[in-house]
């Protein structure tokens, strides 16, 4: 659909390789992603539209729903922000320990879930490390909603700075000292030139952040509180209702989380294309 | 280490894995699986051990028993996805049910399997408070007082949570005479006090021992004992409320997976020994409540307190084929006390 | 030391960079942020690991079991990495080099599992191969075992490490463009030829990079492998499920020392990653400037 509209199914190339990489492409993920996935829609199907409806019009449904995409928007906004800085920081300046800072960046994206969730919660419990200087303050972060947009800010931190490292790195400063020279200020040129550029890849990082949050299990559940329309996430839902044997309820909640991220996802990607051509090409 | 090397170690580790799958080479060897619930790690640890001596003797044979722990229902569930379990001693009478009812791995009338209705233990749910009860928590009334901080795993999913909602149900129901909408106010306002819920009874033991939330945690017996053993007695202390619900974790036989295995004997044979004296000691040790008290050792039976059990069977509850759909199902009671009041 | 970053130091171009103190204040910001977010976890999980001693900390990691973790953990990855490397090579040539309808559904579709809950991607596999599932009765009455196995924590890791290397390779491929290739191509060079002698070698750190995370979300998946593991000790339980396990047997310290393993395996990833980075600084320079 990208590239200018034709009734091709492509463009011609002379680059070798589209048959084979397209047939093997669509077969891999037709094998360990679309057809699993189908199985997953197949299985809502079997309930058909009211009892869809029913499960997804649930009040509890709804409420851990809520709570996943809410607190997702809000942690990948939170790494969009702060994952910029840290971004910009990392390229641009030089001062000792840049290196390591660096380094621990892919930290979340190695560290077992189920172990981030623990040392969370050991940090941030009425107890621990942090949470015995917080709880005189009267802020609980373990067993609330606060714990579990920590965790979803720690896992998806790495997305955003990753994405847009690179386009910092390859910014054009020719364009930036015309600017200046030009007169404009410092945070003209940065509002006006630097920012539009980044714009593509930060909205990148916003929603790979966004996506991985929407689903995340083993981190949040050791430190949210579980407490059913306060903080129960919606995968947390169809955990228990797998262990109730209500495979049609898990995979009806299921299916709607994969409806929402896909459709959020979607919008993005798209966005991202539109504002690519706007700023680069344009 | 070269990568030739790594590779053929990784061959090698992956023919371990095939071989353990498969259940052994020789026709000596045998492997059953139990799949159980989490508190019982501890009881089968030593218990395997003793059934694998006993085995020996008996046949010559070497019997290595796999196991997988879990949240009750979880494990359940697995089972009847296709976890290859021989038997299956789970925390609750209607997880059995269900892999009875879904698939039919396990025969409809399991119950009568084994003596006293296939549990070969029971237990009951107590109070763990903190040294010194600094918040005077005798009985289940005070649960309900306002600031007190009473944590308890999710009855959805953990077998444990439910014996402690039953429990907090019965004393209620004697204490309100029978009057349903009473009992209910009172267990609501109990789970009003609850600040976590967690996925299954170790995780709400971790919550108040070691991240210190709440003053009260509701845990099988042999939970609270062994808290109080492996976390800090001088930590802890438990309180035993004025009436309690007898908890009888069943075991059975998964007959779909034993026949075709052809391990029927063997796992026969390990369930039934859990009711030898031999077994029964184990059991008490590990601070289960004995079938057969004779004979276990006096001093492990000195440890269980005296308490008034109500059983599920009770007129008040009608057995785990009526509790389980009233109670914990999908919109049922339980579910009810989380509404938002409108 | 060798910078990755084109731009010098920034004394040199004042113009581009901005004042001394908002500088000071963006890296203290930076530096915060990282220390109380991804630093003091880590640290956690060391100092709980070996609070009881190094002794204690050793024979955790000896145990039987922990062992078996181990092996199988190692095992699952060195199955799911490369599958999951050679198919994010052939989607970012797809997808860098031509031009089709439905491309950007199809770089969704990658993207896909990203957003799926690492509950439901165990959650479709049951539904699939479990004996209630499509395929579970024919597979049972043919002796295939996948779930609550081997091929079912790897098919489950798969899916949870699926974009990984194609989300690395995508962007860089792209902004290389196909001029090259399309050179390649006009002199008569066979598609592999240019894949080998034109393409890897300018993507070949992004390949690399992306290998890495995609190992080290490998070994560390836990959501979507404790629904297909069934839990059997020293069998079908890889090092996350081991840590959830000592965890839940009250003995942490065992639980954290394997959590530091873990840990451990993700420092030594960024560790390669940064030599390597360091190490051919010039050469990634050059590359980024095309």
């Amino acid at each position: 659909m990208a590239g200018a509209p034709s009734l091709a199914l492509r463009k011609p190339s002379v680059i070798p390789g589209f048959g084979l990489t397209l047939g093997f492409v669509l077969t891999y993920l037709g094998l360990v992603v679309l057809i699993p996935l189908a199985a997953l829609v197949l299985k809502t199907a079997g309930l058909g539209w009211s009892g869809f409806l029913a499960i997804a019009s649930d009040e509890r449904t709804i409420a851990a729903l809520w709570l996943s995409f809410s607190l997702s928007l809000v942690a990948a906004a939170i790494n969009a922000v702060f994952g910029l800085v840290i971004a910009w920081v990392l390229v641009r300046y030089r001062f000792p320990g840049r290196r390591i800072l660096d380094a621990m960046v892919d930290l979340p994206f190695a560290l077992p879930t189920a172990v981030a969730g623990i040392a969370l919660t050991a940090l941030y419990a009425p107890n621990g490390w942090v949470g015995q200087y917080l709880e005189p303050l009267g802020i609980k972060v373990a067993y609330t909603p606060l714990g579990i947009l920590v965790a979803l800010v720690f896992i998806g931190i790495p997305f955003v700075v990753r994405t847009v490292q690179p386009v910092i790195e390859d910014l054009d400063s020719e364009v930036q000292e015309a600017a200046a020279t030009l007169g404009a200020t410092r945070l003209d040129t940065l509002a006006r030139i630097v920012l539009p550029t980044l714009i593509p890849a930060l909205l990148t990082g916003f929603a790979l952040a966004l996506a991985r949050a929407v689903g995340e299990y083993g981190s949040v559940i050791f430190i949210a509180g579980n407490i059913p329309y306060v903080s129960e996430i919606a995968p947390l839902l169809i955990v228990v209702k797998l262990t109730e044997y209500n495979y049609a309820g898990a995979t009806a909640i299921a299916t709607l989380m994969l409806l929402i991220s896909f459709a959020l996802l979607l919008a993005i990607n798209l966005l991202q294309a539109w504002s690519r051509r706007g700023f680069d090409r344009g | 280490m070269t990568r030739h090397t790594r590779l053929r170690s990784l061959a090698f580790a992956f023919g371990l894995a095939a071989f353990g799958l498969a259940g052994g080479a020789s026709a000596a060897d045998v492997s059953i699986l139990n799949v159980s619930y989490d508190p019982t790690r501890e009881l089968y640890k030593a218990y395997d051990e003793a059934f694998a001596a006993y085995w020996k003797e008996k046949t010559g044979d070497t019997v290595t028993v796999e196991q997988s722990h879990g949240g009750s229902g979880g494990q359940a569930r697995a089972v009847i996805d296709g976890l290859p379990a021989d038997v299956v001693t789970l925390a609750l009478e209607s997880d059995i049910d269900a892999i009875a009812a879904n698939g039919g791995k396990v025969r409809k009338d399991w119950k009568g399997q084994f003596p006293d209705d296939s549990a070969p233990y029971t237990s009951t749910i107590v109070f763990l408070v903190r040294a010194g009860n600094p918040k005077g928590i005798k009985d289940w009334d005070d649960l309900v007082k306002p600031g007190i901080q009473v944590i308890t795993p999710n009855p959805k999913t953990s077998g444990g949570a439910r014996w402690n909602y039953l429990a907090a149900w019965a004393y209620a129901n004697a204490h309100d005479g029978n009057d349903e909408a009473k009992t209910r106010e009172f267990v609501t306002a109990l789970y009003k006090n609850v600040p976590v819920l967690d996925t299954g009874a170790r995780g709400s033991t971790t919550t108040f021992a070691q991240r210190g939330i709440g003053d009260v945690l509701l845990a099988w017996e042999n939970e609270a004992f062994l808290a109080l053993n492996e976390l800090g007695p001088d930590k802890f202390e438990i309180v035993v409320p004025s009436l309690s619900i007898k908890a009888v974790p069943p075991v059975a036989i998964v007959d779909a997976n034993v026949d075709q295995k052809g391990t029927r004997k063997v796992a026969e044979e390990y369930l039934n020994y859990l009711y030898s004296d031999v077994g029964q000691k184990i059991i008490a040790k590990n601070y289960y409540r004995p079938i057969k008290p004779e004979a276990a050792d006096p001093a492990d039976l000195k440890r269980f307190v005296e308490v008034k059990l109500v059983t599920i069977d009770d007129p008040q509850f009608g057995g785990w084929a009526k509790v389980q759909p009233a109670h914990f199902a999908d919109g049922g009671i339980f579910d009810q006390i989380y509404k938002p009041s409108k | 030391m060798a910078d990755v970053a084109i731009s010098p130091p920034a004394v040199h171009r004042p113009v581009t960079t901005e004042p001394r103190a908002a500088r000071i204040v963006l890296i203290a910001v930076a530096v915060l942020f990282l220390a109380f977010f991804l630093l003091l976890p880590l640290v956690v999980v060391f100092v709980e690991a070996l609070g009881a001693g190094i002794g204690t900390y050793w024979k955790a990691l000896v145990d039987k079991d922990a062992l078996a973790a181990i092996r199988l953990t190692l095992l699952v990855a060195a199955i799911a990495v490369p599958a999951n490397l050679v198919f994010g090579v052939a989607a970012s040539w797809l997808i860098a080099k031509f031009e089709f309808r439905g491309k950007s559904v199809l770089t969704t579709l990658i993207d896909l599992p990203f957003s799926v809950s690492p509950v439901t991607s165990g959650l479709i596999y049951v539904l699939v191969f479990g004996a209630q599932g499509l395929l579970g009765p024919w597979l049972a009455a043919h002796g295939v075992k996948i779930i609550f196995a081997v091929p079912g924590i790897v098919l489950a890791t798969i899916f949870v490490t699926f974009p990984f290397v194609a989300r690395e390779l995508i962007p860089i491929m792209q902004d290389q463009g196909t001029e090259d290739e399309e050179a390649a191509a006009s002199l008569g060079a066979h598609g592999l030829t240019t894949f080998f002698r034109v393409t890897l070698p300018n993507i070949k750190w992004a390949l690399l990079y992306g290998v890495l995370l995609c190992n080290a979300r490998a070994m560390g998946e836990f959501g979507a492998v404790s629904v297909v593991s069934g839990k059997i000790r020293g069998q079908t339980n890889t090092m996350p499920l081991q840590v959830e396990i000592l965890y839940n047997e009250y003995s942490y310290v065992a639980a954290f020392a394997v959590a530091s393993l873990l840990a451990l395996l993700a420092l030594v990833t960024l560790a390669v990653k940064s030599f390597l980075e360091w190490r051919y600084a010039g050469e990634l320079a050059a590359q980024r400037r095309h």
